[in-house]
């Protein structure tokens, strides 16, 4: 994903990078039983995104398994894994 | 039948038949009795509804449900509870549910759907009107039926609620 407005800088080999420089990052599954629309509204109302953002993470979601809706620290991706939990939502917290 | 809901300002309303009450009720205190006495971490409905926060490292995951399972649970008994609260415990009814109201519902009724998903074991490629003709010809009375039953109604009522809240 990218951040708008944000000038890139030189993005190193990942591979390269040792562990604990990583970010985390917040990854959601897809799921036979939570409705499309539901998990739209949740990434629109948790992350402030735009509809078109949302729907195109919860189709990511949908047709690939899984996308990352947020990155940073570790304990602000555990806070958001755990608010996607309380919606319901299959969320984990992993290595970017 | 299913009750759809309606905006009316700020509120979000449905009139209930009796059966429906009945069906609400049941599935909300299903799920309230499996996060009180009948928790169980090994059920998978628990699992799902609790998932690990961490796919591949079993000691961060213990270390994420130590912080997180308490208030997960307060907040998805609380939810459920909302439902109940909306209800009377007999006969049909007018539900009107304010923004807080309307979201508390939105998250149970997903929790009682999932519950239910797991437990009738539906996959990506579940076909749900398949599954009710295949259970109906084997046997109209079974719990499946009634689970799937409850299972696409359930799902019916959170799409138009959301439909309403999203307004």
């Amino acid at each position: 994903m990218t951040v708008p407005g944000v000038a890139p800088v030189e993005v190193p080999d990942t591979d390269e990078v040792p562990d604990a420089d990583r970010p985390w990052v917040t990854i959601v599954w897809n799921d036979p039983v939570n409705l499309m629309s539901y998990v739209t509204w949740v990434f629109q109302k948790l992350f402030g995104f735009s509809r078109e953002k949302a729907e195109k993470l919860m189709l990511d979601v949908h047709h690939k398994g899984k996308a990352i809706v947020s990155s940073g620290a570790r304990e602000r991706m555990e806070h958001d894994a755990s608010r996607l939990h309380a919606y319901g939502l299959w969320a984990t917290v992993d290595r970017s | 039948m299913v009750s759809l809901f309606r905006r009316h300002g700020d509120t979000c309303v449905a009139r209930f038949a009796a059966d429906e009450v009945a069906v609400l009720r049941q599935v909300s205190t299903e799920v309230i009795g499996l996060l009180t006495d009948g928790f169980d971490r090994d059920d998978p409905v628990v699992e799902r509804l609790f998932p690990d926060g961490y796919r591949d490292d079993p000691e961060q995951a213990a270390d994420f449900r130590r912080y997180t399972e308490g208030d997960l649970k307060t907040g998805k008994i609380d939810q459920a509870g909302a439902i109940l609260a909306s209800l009377p415990s007999t006969g049909g009814a007018v539900v009107r549910l304010d923004p807080e109201a309307a979201e508390a519902w939105l998250r149970a009724l997903n929790d009682a759907r999932l519950a239910l998903g797991i437990r009738l074991d539906l996959k990506d490629d579940t076909d749900l009107l398949e599954e009710l003709d295949e259970a109906v010809m084997r046997d109209p009375t079974s719990a499946r039926v009634r689970q799937l039953t409850m299972y696409e109604y359930l799902g019916v009522l959170q799409e138009s609620l959301l439909d309403s809240v999203i307004g």
